[in-house]
């Protein structure tokens, strides 16, 4: 791990599980997997301290453990999972546009708690949605423990392992950890339950004694001892499943821009078939053939069957090879390659998985620094004074742009010598982008971005902090005057113990720490298109 | 050997040829670097614009509001409270504080390794408090600014709400002495406890990370 994810995971661990998780994360990303001991001598903490960190860690997925030999527990940080937190907000949003306002908070809620029995989980959103609806209404819970099951069967979340059921003998010592696993094939069947109920109205009575009596009944209701009917039956979001739609997002947009929105909706009509059957590595979908695609085109697309056949052509011959022509039986049977083989051809138009590395160039170096890039993208290999002409760039301003990417490792220098002696004087020195050394340089700076965005918000933060929380005890005194009645003038006096510059300044603070907010959600996309490239060319068929 | 000598002189040899790089001869080559970089270099443009729009919008409200939320869940593992040296008045109005020893969720302890279990605090709550729910249903774009608004103004209705009702209930002998009936005392004064400030904030055994605004 390098240091500035080390550095991102720390951050990410303090900020949303506090201080004493991230010294129990840090001491396993930095020294290794270690055992229960050994943690609480590194870190310097109580021992139920750690244990709670610990608890937390496993809640979450980002720590899991193993039962060595000889018998001890060790424990071990995933670093990747850690900075998937940055992620969230994208995966909600997702749910969102996918399921509505059910899917999206059934998947913040199992964001926010690692993983939950459905049961746990259909409650907790029903009442969350009912709490936004007008006054008499309620969420019923068929309606989400529908939406749930549709996310199961898409695979977008899933069952966690499970504790294996094996009896035990009364004299065998209990295992010092379970064995949780769980086959594939059982990952996404939703328990049949009943699931009866309507969400509940926190606040659903006044602020008379009865009601508030009334709602602490409800509570412990809620809160019952009874095991529910799922229990041992726990499921998470399966975030390689949002990746694969982010990817097949990127895919189809990448077809609109390359051609027109009718060839993308074809695309993402065969992606949407392929959703579940492709399994999470492959390199293309299983093929399908032109008829299956016809009829499973959007319902609002009158195009006709000889069309349609046309475009999917069309999109096979592409140079880009998004589509792949796979046999002809049933009028065609096509496929859509979702990564690039080491044979495709480099273009300046190349999307995701040829991601765009351009983007951050311009800004940094300038938009001619960026057409000398491509220019070696599409040609490979060229001499500095074929940059120049190609490129129709003055020679020392050529020169002076090939240094700065060469110092930055966003171009190399390749020898190719014409005579044994290697004399310089009779040497092509040709520059060449290699581009998985540049992906990973850029990925690398990601994370350095990522983390000094986060430091300098929490910086931001901090220098304001007596301000922020004289605002908020205003706030606060103002929200209990306004429900025991209180008049204009009396608010307005309140209101005025904020003065005008104050004001000014936490407006400003706002504005700050909003951009900060937005620019980390922003270099998440390129951290994610830069990952996933990574991975799809390191995993070579 | 000989390949490098008698090549750019006045200017360091390298073990390349110069000139195949378009380093032109006389020319001087940059001096060399004394220090490091500056901490804050300057920027030669300026950074491109962020996107706009109503999905940047709502991602970024969900992040604030994750980070908000994820501070009150009871996966935020706060230090216990230090003992006191003297006991105080005002320790009959503070709200129950975090303990070191007790856990404040209740883990599936049958997922977890033995040796991790820790008791298990009961909060009236039944383990987790519920969020506080949002108002979510468009992505209008004015709505999402004034949602961003209303949060603020929203957290602090409930929050002091939230901490009048959160009451702790007596279970098990094994009970620290720290821990009491709160709904008890908690009817015997008018006061709402979220700002009753004991004046403790102030000097050298302050908190710093007590309760901080979150934006």
């Amino acid at each position: 791990m390098t240091q500035a994810e080390l550095r991102l995971c720390s951050l990410l661990l303090q900020e949303h599980f506090g201080e004493i998780v991230e010294k129990v994360g840090n001491s396993l990303l930095r020294t290794g997997p270690r055992p229960l001991r050994l943690l609480v001598g590194d870190t310097g903490l109580l021992v139920d301290q750690v244990k709670k960190a610990l608890c937390v860690l496993i809640q979450h997925n980002l720590v899991r453990y193993e039962v060595q030999p000889r018998g001890s527990v060790e424990y071990e940080a995933r670093s990747e999972r850690i900075l998937r937190i940055l992620r969230y907000p994208r995966y909600i949003y997702t749910a969102k546009t996918l399921y509505g306002d059910p899917g999206e908070l059934l998947v913040e809620e199992l964001l926010l708690h690692g993983h939950l029995p459905m049961s746990s989980v259909v409650a907790r959103v029903a009442d969350r949605l009912t709490e936004t609806m007008e006054d008499g209404k309620t969420m019923d819970y068929v309606e989400v423990s529908s939406t749930f099951a549709r996310l199961a069967d898409t695979h977008f979340i899933q069952r966690c392992p499970i504790v294996p059921d094996i009896p035990r003998s009364a004299k065998a010592p209990p295992p010092a950890a379970p064995a949780l696993a769980i086959a594939e094939k059982d990952m996404y069947i939703v328990p049949r339950l009943s699931l009866v109920g309507k969400g509940k109205r926190r606040h659903s009575c006044d602020e008379e004694e009865e009601g508030e009596h009334k709602a602490k009944r409800q509570k412990q209701e809620g809160a019952s001892s009874e095991t529910p009917p799922d229990d041992g039956i726990y499921w998470q979001v399966n975030l390689e499943r949002f990746h694969q739609h982010f990817r097949d997002q990127a895919l189809v947009s990448a077809v609109a821009s390359r051609t027109d929105q009718t060839s993308s909706e074809v695309v993402r009509t065969m992606l949407r078939m392929s959703e579940v059957t492709t399994a999470s590595g492959a390199s293309h979908t299983q093929p399908l053939s032109s008829n299956e695609i016809f009829r499973s085109l959007p319902a609002g697309y009158n195009i006709g069957k000889q069309v349609l056949d046309q475009y999917l052509a069309l999109l096979a011959d592409d140079p880009l090879e998004f589509v792949g022509k796979s046999g002809d039986s049933g009028g065609g049977t096509y496929t859509v390659k979702v990564t690039r083989g080491p044979r495709a051809s480099w273009t300046p138009l190349s999307p995701f998985p040829h991601p765009s590395l351009i983007p951050p160039l311009p800004h940094r170096f300038g938009s001619r620094c960026a057409r000398i890039f491509r220019l070696l993208l599409r040609k490979k290999h060229l001499e500095q004074k074929q940059v120049e002409d190609f490129a129709m760039i003055p020679a020392k301003e050529a020169k002076d742009m090939l240094y700065r990417m060469l110092s930055e490792n966003l171009v190399s220098l390749q020898e190719i010598p014409k005579t044994p002696d290697h004399a310089p004087s009779r040497t092509f020195y040709l520059y060449t982008v290699n581009v998985m050394a540049a992906a990973r340089m850029l990925l690398h700076r990601c994370y350095k971005s990522v983390a000094n965005l986060m430091e300098r918000r929490q910086h931001e933060m901090r220098e304001n902090k007596r301000l922020l929380e004289k605002s908020q005890r205003v706030e606060a005194i103002l929200a209990s005057m306004q429900a025991t009645g209180a008049e204009a003038a009396q608010l307005h006096e309140v209101e005025e113990m904020i003065t005008g510059p104050e004001r000014q300044q936490l407006e400003t603070l706002k504005r700050n720490v909003n951009k900060i907010d937005a620019s980390e959600n922003q270099v998440d996309e390129t951290i994610f298109v830069l990952e996933s490239f990574i991975e799809s060319t390191t995993k070579r068929p | 050997a000989m390949a490098g000598r008698g090549r750019g002189r006045g200017r360091g040899q390298m073990t390349f040829n110069v000139e195949a790089v378009g380093i032109g001869k006389g020319d001087a080559l940059p001096p060399p670097t004394l220090q490091p970089s500056p901490l804050f270099p300057a920027l030669e443009r300026r950074a491109a614009p962020l996107p706009g729009g109503e999905e940047g919008e709502y991602m970024l409200a969900l992040k604030q509001e994750l980070r908000r939320a994820m501070r009150g869940l009871p996966y935020f593992v706060k230090p216990g409270a230090p003992r006191r040296d003297i006991e105080r008045y005002s320790d009959k109005y503070q709200l129950s504080n975090p303990v070191d020893s007790a856990i404040d969720w209740n883990p599936d302890w049958r997922r977890l390794p033995r040796e991790l279990k820790v008791r298990v605090r009961r909060l009236r709550t039944g383990g987790t408090a519920p969020l506080i729910p949002k108002q979510r249903i468009s992505l209008d774009k004015e709505e999402a600014i004034k949602k961003l608004e209303s949060l603020e103004k929203k957290e602090e209705e409930v929050t002091s709400e939230e901490e009048e009702e959160k009451e702790e209930e007596e279970e098990g002998k094994e009970e620290e002495e720290e821990e009491y009936d709160e709904e008890e005392h908690e009817e015997e004064t008018d006061y709402v406890l979220s700002y009753f400030d004991n004046g403790e904030s102030f000097g050298p055994d302050s908190d710093d990370n007590g309760d901080e605004a979150v934006y």
